[in-house]
């Protein structure tokens, strides 16, 4: 991996707002081809960190290179990357095609702009406005607008967030294709499943820090065990209770629900059932579903995701 | 695929796909200057409407006072009746003695009593010690539409330039559109170098388009040169384009730029001498009048459309609003914000 031409590298950012650190001594390294996934809650930093690789907003301390370039040449730069800003609006009353069409004019090469609107799926909607296309539609003509210049290194912040299934899929395939063509990615979630299907490599941000970074899969196998077993009981149990279930390796709780990693769930369940029995209990929710980075979050934070209680 | 004319172009059509945007630029000057035209067009063409109380005397001044053209007179049973409702601006009652009920304050009115009474006096067998004629003259250039249509064409470039440029930077601001084009390769200059072309070739339209008006619907007739009451007009519109990105170089808040677009034009549309001359001002005012950029625009256009000025007194304002448009400019530039 360390032969490949790097795509960013950064070394001890730090980013500050008066009295808050958005950004916090924070180290990464993406190489060309990669598709690099920035997960973690609202405020954990990943826009700010984003916008400071997108040379947009500046950074108080740290070394940022992009394409193994520094912002201080910038305009070069920004000819080789895509960026699609968190939640863009566009000129409400020019067409796709006129808007796809315009951003084609920044970028000395690139795609013609049909193509890209075929690309995303836009092509029946090429003479509507801006303002009449949906948000899901609009998010697709912000992605064709950063995939016009034909990019190396494309950049997305939050790219699905507040969209249709449907359109969430058509936009992974989107990026799927862009990946499949040798070129790197970086992109913004707070969807776990979003980051495993797109991502070669993820890395947690909590508070402006890396707290965990490796590939999807490296990351549920720190869990100690792939699935997931959640339950909740008449009777509170403790930790050592769960603990001592059989094919338990961690768990961890938020109100009265318990969530155990285990290695294999059909083993775990029923030595449960019993454990409870031989306390009086009942079980009054029982579900099992294979880990994710949703459970690393929370095995890492002991806080859920989404939300911020 | 040049991207100064996509940015133009684009300018262009958000502008025509703008129903309000239309209005305010070309359909509402049109209205003011239809309506504000129309009502002085012409002052003394209007008939007067008088009322005679009923009495001895009543019939005699009803013939008297019907002769005249100018007077529309009705007879009324007793008196301040004429005042119900009526619409009457001089109520003639009395015998011997005429008694003339009228309110001083109305411009009208007074004209309306002396015409009335001249009429009468005559009538009664007054003779004037010395004869009279009245030559009625209308001067080109010195009639009110001569003086509002360089007024409503100023103001227009005004609130043209500062909403067309100010606010809708502001609101690109506001939505992130500036943050995502300052993302891409695009130079910063083309972007607000796009909004100036653009503005200029709206100025062309709405300009051509009034003065089309002025000329067809209220004959008024350009006394001097095209050439400089273009380059006047262009070097004002500049001026208050270098004006809006200026204000609009910071703030992200749209209600900020309303408020600071309003603090700005209304002072000048109020001063400046839109609709009447600032001369009713106290003389005090006038120097602080005369610094404003809309006075400096307007006393130049009026100059050349109704003066007939040349070169010698153009000049001076030309290049006032000139260096002022490329200090704004610069200082807009310096401050701009992207994000």
């Amino acid at each position: 991996m360390d032969t490949k031409p790097s795509a960013v590298r950064v070394r001890g950012l730090v980013k500050r707002y008066k009295s808050l650190i958005a950004v916090n001594g924070l180290d990464l390294d993406v190489v060309q081809g990669e598709c690099f996934g920035l997960l973690g809650p609202n405020g954990a930093g990943k826009t700010t960190t984003v916008e400071i690789l997108e040379g947009i907003l500046p950074y108080d301390e740290g070394q940022v290179e992009i394409l193994g370039r520094t912002w201080a040449d910038g305009r070069k730069l920004r000819q080789r990357l895509g960026i699609a800003l968190q939640e863009t609006y566009l000129a409400d009353r020019l067409t796709v095609l006129e808007t796809v069409t315009l951003f084609r004019s920044f970028f000395a090469k690139g795609r013609s702009p049909k193509q890209v609107i075929e690309l995303v799926g836009l092509e029946e909607k090429q003479d509507t406005w801006a303002v009449r296309l949906s948000g899901g539609l609009r998010q697709r003509l912000a992605i064709a607008c950063a995939l016009v210049g034909d990019p190396e290194l494309l950049f997305l912040d939050e790219p699905t967030t507040g969209l249709d299934p449907q359109s969430r899929r058509r936009l992974w395939d989107v990026v799927l294709d862009f990946k499949s063509k040798g070129r790197s990615c970086i992109l913004t979630t707070h969807y776990m499943d979003e980051a495993e299907q797109l991502c070669d490599r993820v890395a947690i941000i909590d508070h402006g820090k890396i707290i965990a970074e490796g590939t999807p899969q490296h990351l549920i196998g720190t869990l100690g065990g792939s699935q997931v077993v959640e339950f909740e009981s008449s009777i509170k149990m403790d930790e050592a209770f769960c603990k001592s279930l059989k094919g338990v390796s961690t768990v961890s709780s938020f109100d009265k629900r318990w969530r155990l990693s285990v290695t294999a769930q059909n083993e775990t369940v029923p030595a449960l059932i019993d454990a409870l029995r031989a306390k009086g209990a009942t079980l009054t929710h029982l579900a099992t579903r294979q880990a994710s980075l949703e459970d690393v979050f929370i095995s890492l934070t002991g806080r859920a995701l989404r939300g911020d209680s | 695929m040049n991207p100064l004319a996509q940015l133009f172009l684009a300018r262009i059509r958000e502008f025509y796909r703008e129903p309000s945007a239309l209005f305010w630029t070309y359909g509402f000057p049109i209205l003011m200057a239809l309506a504000l035209g129309l009502a002085f067009k012409d002052g003394s063409g209007k008939a007067i409407p008088v009322a005679v109380v009923d009495g001895p005397f009543a019939a005699e001044r009803v013939a008297i006072l019907s002769a005249d053209p100018g007077l529309i007179v009705k007879t009324v049973a007793s008196e301040n009746a004429s005042w119900l409702g009526g619409g009457m601006l001089l109520e003639i009652g009395g015998e011997e003695q005429l008694v003339y009920r009228f309110d001083p304050t109305h411009p009208d009115a007074m004209a309306a009593k002396r015409k009335v009474d001249d009429l009468l006096q005559r009538a009664a067998g007054r003779r004037d010690a010395v004869p009279t004629k009245d030559q009625l003259v209308q001067a080109r250039g010195s009639r009110y539409i001569d003086f509002l249509i360089p007024g409503l064409i100023g103001m227009n470039i005004v609130s043209s330039s500062m909403w067309g440029i100010g606010y809708n930077i502001v609101e690109a601001r506001k939505r992130r559109v500036l943050k995502l084009l300052s993302a891409t390769p695009m130079r910063h200059g083309d972007y607000l170098l796009s909004f100036i072309l653009a503005r200029l070739v709206f100025l062309l339209s709405e300009v051509i388009i009034l003065m089309l008006f002025a000329v067809f619907v209220f004959d008024v007739q350009i006394q001097g040169s095209l050439l400089w009451l273009s380059a006047v007009t262009i070097a004002g519109a500049m001026a208050f384009a270098g004006l809006a990105m200026f204000i609009a170089s910071r703030t992200n808040n749209t209600e900020t730029v309303s408020g600071l677009i309003n603090l700005v034009m209304l002072p000048m549309w109020l001063l400046s001498g839109v609709f009447f001359a600032y001369s009713n001002f106290p003389g005090w005012l006038h120097p602080l009048i005369k610094a404003l950029p809309l006075t400096i625009l307007l006393d130049a256009m009026r100059a050349i459309i109704n003066e007939g000025a040349g070169t010698a007194q153009v000049i001076g304002p030309f290049a006032i609003l000139s260096i002022g448009g490329a200090v704004f400019f610069y200082l807009a530039v310096k401050f701009f914000r992207w994000t």
